[in-house]
């Protein structure tokens, strides 16, 4: 990790992620790092506007040094004039994921595609939940602990 | 004049009416908040969608997306939104009368109409009239995303494989918890708005992936969230127009009962004048 430096201070870009049910994070970021459609990227201050859309994966923010973790379902992510907004359809802090919940969807999910071949239209549907519960489990490791 | 008896049984039975539309202004008005929220939650996303939609579209060059394309508008579907259960003033009916009307209008200028209901008191009223193309029915109970997006993906394979040309939705929408708008949107194809010269320069943005990739992910989710958005004011409106129904009902009855007893202290009153002249001429007898 990156030492934090008091430069950094007044470079900051403001975060919202937004999805159908609320209103998520909105707040000051000093680095967002995410799961793009193409790989991971990462934000800082002063970037050029970007527009992409996002994978099941994890959405890492750092704001004053502290980094909080998240994991997202399918996404947009647009950053323009040091303003970051993410559409998502389901967003979840790390400390609040229940694990037992994403264990239980795991299960299922795997036990749903040993049934099923690539061509069936629910093997596509069951690889998703399969991939939102690892990151899930995942992201839920990472929770800051207070 | 009705008996006392008589009487007293309707005053107990419209009490007894009374408390129950009470305790159903009651559960509205509760469920009216939660409602309220979600609908005021989900309304910055399907507002930022829509920009972003509007921005990518106005970008686009060469390639069309299948859901941008305009045909030829020969077959239309209009998805009619009402809410499962009655006894909520004129919210059903005010639509599907819309409805109604709507697909008269337009039934020359369509060789198809097709109807396609969310909710079951909708899909009462059209099935009678017109044939119902599918019905949703329950989603609407607790609206969540996962019904929206499965039914937006019926709609978008539909339009896709050209069984309509046109898509509309119409539903009731959540002005004041007094009043819903009927409110016709056109989803497919996606209307492009036509941005004049008045706009600030746009600002170039780095896509990745492409455009079109984008606009092909985005597309789809606009017309869900369209769909969830539909549903959520839809039973924000249920629950407006239910709890003023009940309001009414209630204010209706207790003035019913002020009638009523009235009525029955009136009848009490000359029972009682009755058997008092019969004592008085019976003793008067006597006495002669």
């Amino acid at each position: 990790m990156r030492p934090y430096k008091e430069e950094y201070m007044a470079e900051k870009m403001k975060l919202e992620i937004v999805t159908p049910y609320k209103k998520v994070v909105d707040t000051e970021v000093e680095e967002v790092t995410a799961t793009g459609k193409i790989g991971e990227f990462g934000i800082l201050p002063g970037h050029a506007p970007f527009l992409t859309s996002l994978k099941i994966g994890e959405l890492v923010y750092k704001n004053n040094g502290v980094s909080e973790h998240m994991s997202l379902n399918w996404g947009y992510f647009e950053v323009q004039d040091d303003k970051i907004i993410v559409l998502v359809e389901t967003a979840e802090i790390a400390a609040e994921i229940d694990v037992e919940r994403a264990k239980a969807a795991l299960g299922r999910a795997e036990e749903a595609l040993k049934k099923l071949t690539q061509e069936d239209k629910q093997h596509k549907i069951y690889e998703a939940a399969l991939e939102r519960a690892i990151i899930r489990m995942q992201v839920a490791g990472k929770a800051v602990r207070k | 004049m009705a008996s006392l008896k008589s009487i007293k049984k309707r005053i107990v039975s419209v009490k007894n009416t009374r408390q129950i539309t009470k305790a159903m202004k009651m559960v509205s008005a509760a469920k009216l908040r939660r409602a309220q929220e979600n609908v005021v939650a989900a309304r910055p996303y399907a507002k930022k969608l829509g920009e972003v939609l509007q921005s990518l579209a106005a970008n686009l060059e060469g390639d069309l997306h299948p859901l941008l394309e305009k045909r030829e508008a020969k077959k239309l579907l209009l998805i009619v939104i009402t809410s499962d259960r009655g006894l909520c003033g004129g919210f059903n009916t005010n639509l599907c009368k819309a409805a109604d009307r709507y697909i008269k209008e337009k039934k020359d200028s369509f060789e198809q109409i097709n109807v396609m209901t969310i909710g079951r008191k909708g899909y009462e009223f059209l099935k009678s009239r017109y044939t119902v193309y599918k019905n949703f029915a329950n989603v609407l109970a607790k609206p969540n995303y996962q019904a929206a997006a499965m039914m937006a993906q019926e709609v978008i394979d539909g339009y896709i494989a050209e069984e309509y040309d046109q898509v509309e939705l119409l539903y009731n929408s959540f002005r004041t918890v007094m009043t819903q708008d009927i409110t016709f949107e056109q989803m497919l194809p996606v209307a492009q708005e036509e941005s004049g010269e008045t706009e600030e320069t746009p600002v170039e943005f780095i896509y990745e992936p492409s455009v079109g990739e984008l606009l092909g992910e985005i597309l789809p989710k606009n017309i869900e969230v369209q769909i969830f958005k539909a549903m959520l004011e839809t039973v924000a409106g249920e629950h407006g127009a239910r709890m003023t129904a009940m309001d009414s009902a209630s204010k209706n009855a207790s003035e019913m009962i002020g009638k009523l007893t009235l009525q029955y202290n009136r009848a009490r009153q000359a029972a009682i004048t009755t058997e008092l002249m019969e004592i008085i001429s019976g003793s008067e007898s006597i006495k002669g």
